[in-house]
């Protein structure tokens, strides 16, 4: 490792401009002519759309117009899309609604998109958004799945009875069954997981601007994955064919999922720029965000695992309902099935494993990928378990995890996973040293005499990332395939530019893959610079989520980075007359091992353009590019431990230490994976202890539409983080890299209910433990 | 935001007849709830009439145990005001927690107890301490002056120009904040005057900030926190939402105006 | 419309707008600022904060003609002549930032509260005093490190002076 190479701590390359005040968001984005647009939503949470009146609205001032669904239908516009086709277990497709970019007769949820107003001013537009009436006849709304799914809920889609989007189930039932009545104790639990809004801080924004004399369209958007994005809009949208659509995601203010989808203001403003001829920019307000931002979570299950006489897990069974809102959106079915079935066997050698999912449209915002996507639904229900059932057999709930670990790779669940490689002892040890687990006793005494309820919880977690290969994700349903590209462009002074199809929304791609280019070139990272978020400059990619840029986007640079290597070490073998495999890479020059012979790095560069003196037959010029798809997942694992402390008189929880012990596998910056680490582990402590989405149940209205009501974490909320890796590489890619980005959210709700459940000793408490949570529950004993 | 017209006051004789202009005109002082609450399009006012800049409506004055604090004076002077902190450090520290530190560098005392929110501070350290509000026609006491949800005494252009009380032998104010909004859930500020002991209640009442004459009594007999234990809150008068039912809120009530007693000494 | 004059960053700007237009709005929209962010409608996020006047606000709190006369800084204003401010660095160096749209508003918070506490911050006053500054990003870890980092590097600067 070098200062600047694969390990080392460099501060961000990428920092400079959002310190000072330099970041170009899309919200900053002008363009000339540029006009502004606000959306009519709807109020209702369900509705027949009876009337629309704009007469009055299009006579008011700056109006430019005001454009619905029925034109979009004119227009030709497509519905939007689910992009994961899964099978309910009879084997018919899913039965899934259809959902417009404005709603034309009926209305879903409250922000369902039904008009677009374009005028000169942001407050020209809202004045004639509230200029228009609309005439609805209200419908009875349904909120929760259950409630979804019962007779006479009401019918939110004509495509799907009873609400149910589809009924299936993974793994081997019979004997999970078999094992579960044969079993010496079964640890039965009824888990919710609660509803999140992701809250990346920028809102969502999009620009659209039609040229009519190249038919062109350019969209600035927020986007975690642009040329998805210009795909979905190109291929399914009809909004112009993909030469014609330029998609731009310029600095994006975070995304954790929720910036994944493409979702209906974008396709809106684009042909709203055609329609009115004008560019056309919205910018999302926090409440239209809440309202209308994917959703994430959203769970009731129940869980099940049986243990022979000897603690040895046997079976694990599960039943979920998952609300997937009133649409589904474009990943929205994989997340309860694919990403997260999948994982139910944990950290944990189970031979019997079955899970049991229906998904049911409510009459609320459509839910979809946040932070984990699945596998934080997964590891908070096996791991609840787990530490209740270490509870109800009376031993340490560290001890019942080490002996039902699996030890031997690779190992084959019974659902789907084929782990890799592991070490989850190790990560064990390295949180229950750090935490000082064994010394826990005398910490709640000593608490007990100040008047505070101690109490810790564990959690060992293991997800997986870099979804892959395509060939595996395409046979499961997906309808993309999810590999990454990279081009390596040398110039012909040395300087290095790398277009990759991942893209950065406050991961620091453009510092980590520049180390990466370091590393393997021997040059510094300020002659490298990345390229990434636009359709016009950067090859097909697939975008960054799912924490895949390390271990499949870098991997493609990495495979890019051997093919420039290897016409570099050929052109410098011819300059310097040696054989190319003498030739080695260091410190910018490339040498003839063991002599004095070198040509600097430029140098063989300039050769490759000037082309006067390469090898008979090369092609001139350094240019090398790569579409890497991985052999496997990657399995991301690592054990958790919270230590709280409540306030039996207020309910108020205070997180006294946090300990996190990740295996990332190979890490590039660790500064920047502990920073992944931390804010993974806030948004779960956000999710155990503070936010939640709550809707009336009667009207649909959604009740926590503010930072007023809805409880973002705060920093008094949140202690300093203890933070460790222990590392056993993937064998998936070449770069031996897990992923990093959602392990935090996914291992920490567990660990923190599990703290809390033990301080106040009752196991009755579903998420998020708010004050008033815990003092019920404290005083419902 | 609804379109609006701003003028800016520079007296307070200036700044009534500037109010007195318009039917919907509205004090404007550091304006961290109107503001807020006409973007939201939720308040409409024609006109706006800033008292920021008023020197007369600022400042404080300590005169032996006699305190008066300008209505333009924002949290954060209070909350750093070394004169208070000598004869009532409950008062700096509860304007120390007043929302952050952004919104105590605009927010004033004129405007936090003109609006009367159910959830802000002051008003409970208002009638806890028996306190006097000024206006440019009259002097009000604190008990009459909140009479409801958002609803003061003050009559239609009338301009609170500042506050005063005696400072107390005793005092301190414990809150318990909404995890969200950082609102005080309930509020307790426990004083001892002169005039005997009075405990304000704010962020639980369904009326608003209210004094609990039965902890009053119970504490008039025996300054402690045990004094409070027999006491029930009725969580019939509670406010009830998504964050605190009417139990939960009572009970912190109760929580809250021990644990000030036990923090007044 | 109203002419507003502000003196912004230490230069004189004038610009005309409708009463109701926001400070942050001014900033952003007449002076094409764009470093200054909106991230909420309630004003909590803290993105919008600059300094008027030497202290903190929310420009998305305040009409901009409410500042008129009035001095801001901003975030394009805290670095001079190409030095990066103490806090920029120690954000910088100590990875307090990942998306960076919560970033210049965490800055000039961070520097309003080294202003009034000096290098006498400790973690928990940090905490508390980030109470209208939301960021979904770094989990606070490292936005508290930094300004511990700077407030520490702001007061060893000041004892050398004197």
């Amino acid at each position: 490792m070098g200062v600047e190479g694969i390990g080392a701590r460099v501060a961000r390359k990428e920092d400079k401009r959002f310190i000072t005040g330099k970041g170009r968001y899309t919200d900053d984005m002008v363009v000339p002519g540029m006009k502004h647009a606000v959306f009519v939503r709807s109020p209702h949470a369900h509705a027949k759309i009876k009337s629309i009146d704009t007469s009055s609205a299009s006579a008011m001032p700056g109006v430019i117009g005001i454009l619905d669904g029925k034109q979009l239908t004119e227009d030709g516009i497509g519905s939007l899309i689910c992009g994961w086709a899964v099978h309910s277990k009879d084997g018919s497709p899913m039965n899934m609604g259809v959902w417009r970019p404005l709603a034309e007769d009926t209305v879903r949820y409250v922000g369902d998109a039904i008009l677009i107003v374009v005028a000169d001013t942001g407050d020209q537009a809202r004045a004639a958004a509230e200029a228009v009436v609309i005439d609805y006849e209200e419908l009875p709304a349904v909120t929760t799945a259950l409630a979804a799914l019962k007779d006479g809920a009401p019918q939110i889609h004509p495509e799907a009875d009873h609400n149910l989007i589809f009924d299936w189930e993974i793994g081997n039932g019979a004997d999970v069954d078999a094992a579960i009545a044969n079993a010496a104790h079964v640890t039965n639990l009824d888990v919710d997981n609660n509803r999140l809004v992701p809250n990346a801080m920028e809102p969502r924004a999009t620009l659209g601007v039609y040229d009519d004399s190249e038919e062109h369209y350019t969209c600035w958007t927020t986007s975690q994955n642009p040329h998805v994005a210009r795909l979905v809009m190109s291929a399914f949208y009809n909004v112009a064919p993909e030469n014609k659509l330029r998609v731009i995601a310029p600095d994006v203010g975070g995304g954790f999922g929720s910036k994944i989808y493409i979702y209906p203001e974008e396709i809106v403003c684009l042909w709203a720029s055609k329609r009115t001829g004008v560019p056309v920019k919205w910018t999302a307000d926090r409440t239209e965000a809440f309202l209308t931002d994917a959703h994430g979570r959203d769970h009731v299950s129940n869980i099940k695992i049986a243990f022979d006489a000897d603690n040895r897990i046997t079976a694990l069974k599960v039943d979920t309902i998952a609300n997937l809102g009133a649409y589904m959106s474009l990943f929205s079915s994989s997340v309860p099935t694919y990403l997260y079935a999948t994982l139910l066997s944990g950290q944990y050698n189970i031979a019997n494993v079955h899970a049991n999912v229906r998904t049911v449209y409510t009459n609320t915002t459509p839910v979809d990928a946040y932070r984990g996507a699945g596998r934080p639904e997964a590891s908070y229900l096996v791991e609840r378990a787990m530490e209740t059932a270490a509870r109800e057999l009376g031993v340490s709930p560290a001890e019942l995890r080490r002996k039902n670990f699996i030890t031997q790779f690779p190992h084959q669940t019974p659902v789907i996973m084929n782990y890799d490689g592991g070490d989850f002892g190790a990560s064990l040890d390295a949180a229950t040293k750090a935490a000082d687990y064994d010394g826990f006793p005398a910490r709640k005494a000593e608490a007990a005499g100040r008047g505070k309820l101690r109490g810790i919880g564990m959690s060992c977690y293991i997800e997986a990332c870099g979804i892959a290969p395509s060939k595996a994700v395409g046979s499961l349903g997906a309808g993309v395939g999810l590999w990454e590209s990279a081009e390596v462009r040398v110039n012909a002074v040395g300087t290095i530019e790398v277009l990759t199809g991942s893209h950065s929304h406050g991961q620091g791609h453009e510092t980590t893959f520049a180390q990466l280019v370091a590393e393997r070139l021997g040059v510094g990272m300020d002659t490298v610079s990345i390229v990434h978020g636009d359709t016009d400059k950067v090859q097909m990619g697939m975008g960054t989520y799912g924490s895949r840029s390390g271990a499949v986007g870098m991997s493609a640079v990495s495979v890019a980075l051997d093919r420039v290597e290897a016409k570099a070490k050929k052109v410098a073998a011819h300059l310097l007359e040696a054989d190319e495999s003498d030739i080695v890479i260091e410190n910018g020059e490339l040498k003839v091992a063991g002599t004095d012979k070198s040509v600097p790095w430029f140098q063989m560069a300039l050769a490759c353009y000037t082309a006067h003196n390469l090898p008979d037959g090369m092609e001139p010029g350094l240019k090398e590019s790569a579409f890497f798809d991985p052999t496997n997942f990657s399995f991301p694992a690592g054990c958790y431990i919270c230590e709280v402390e409540v306030d039996p008189e207020t309910g108020k929880t205070e997180i006294i230490q946090f300990v996190a012990a990740d295996d990332f596998g190979n890490i590039i910056n660790p500064m920047i994976v502990e920073g992944q680490v931390h804010g993974g582990v806030a948004q779960g402590i956000g999710q155990a202890m503070l936010e939640s989405c709550i809707y009336d149940p009667d009207t649909g209205q959604l009740l926590t539409a503010s930072y007023m009501d809805y409880a973002m974490p705060r920093a008094d909320d949140l202690p300093s983080f203890d933070v460790s890796t222990t590392v056993t590489p993937s064998p998936s890619n070449p770069l031996g890299i897990k992923g990093c980005g959602e392990a935090g959210a996914i291992g920490s709700p567990p660990a923190v209910i599990n703290a809390i459940t033990d301080a106040i000793g009752s196991n009755k408490l579903e998420m998020p433990a708010s004050p008033q949570a815990v003092w019920a529950a404290l005083n419902a004993k | 935001m609804y379109e609006t017209n701003y003028h800016r006051g520079s007296s307070v004789s200036e700044a009534a007849s500037l109010l007195a202009g318009s039917d919907e005109a509205k004090l404007l002082a550091g304006g961290q709830t109107l503001i807020p609450t006409m973007k939201q399009r939720l308040a409409a006012p024609s006109d706006v009439v800033d008292i920021r800049h008023i020197a007369e409506l600022k400042g404080i004055s300590v005169s032996g145990s006699k305190v008066t604090i300008g209505a333009a004076t924002s949290h954060a002077e209070v909350a750093q005001s070394a004169d208070i902190a000598n004869v009532c450090p409950a008062l700096c520290g509860l304007a120390a927690h007043i929302g952050d530190p952004h919104v105590r560098h605009m927010g004033t005392i004129g405007g936090s107890i003109a609006n009367n929110d159910p959830a802000a501070d002051y008003p409970a350290a208002m009638v806890a301490l028996d306190a006097t509000i000024h206006t440019n026609k009259r002097t009000i006491s604190a008990s009459d002056f909140f009479v409801g949800l958002f609803e003061t005494a003050l009559d239609e252009g009338e301009i609170v120009t500042a506050v005063s009380f005696d400072a107390p032998s005793k005092a301190a104010y414990q809150k318990f904040p909404n995890p969200a909004s950082r609102y005080a859930m309930a509020g307790v500020f426990v004083a001892q005057g002169n005039g005997g002991i009075r405990v304000g209640v704010t962020g639980a009442g369904s009326e608003g900030v209210f004094r609990s004459s039965e902890m009053e009594e119970a504490l008039a007999a025996n300054f402690s926190p045990a004094a409070l234990d027999a006491i029930a809150v009725d969580p019939a008068g509670m406010l009830a939402d998504i964050h605190g039912s009417a139990v939960y809120r009572a009970n912190l009530v109760k929580v809250m105006a021990r644990r000030a007693v036990a923090a007044a000494g | 419309m109203t002419s507003i004059s502000l003196n912004v960053n230490g230069r004189q700007v004038s610009g005309e707008a409708e009463d109701r237009t926001l400070l942050v709005e001014f900033l952003r929209t007449n002076l094409g600022m764009t470093g200054t962010h909106v991230g909420c409608d309630t004003s909590q996020c803290g993105a919008c904060v600059v300094h008027v006047d030497g202290q903190a606000v929310k420009s998305c709190t305040m009409l901009a003609v409410q500042a008129n006369g009035s001095d801001v800084t901003t975030i394009e204003g805290l670095a001079s002549n190409g030095t990066l401010h103490p806090v920029q660095k120690a954000f910088h160096e100590n990875h307090g930032l990942q998306c960076g749209f919560c970033t210049p508003g965490m800055i000039m918070a961070a520097t309003d509260m080294i202003r009034r506490h000096g290098s006498a911050l400790d973690e928990k006053t940090v905490r508390q005093e980030l109470e209208g500054n939301i960021c979904r990003c770094t989990g606070y870890h490292n936005i508290v490190k930094s300004i511990l980092a700077a407030a520490a590097e702001m007061g060893n600067a000041q004892q050398a002076a004197e």
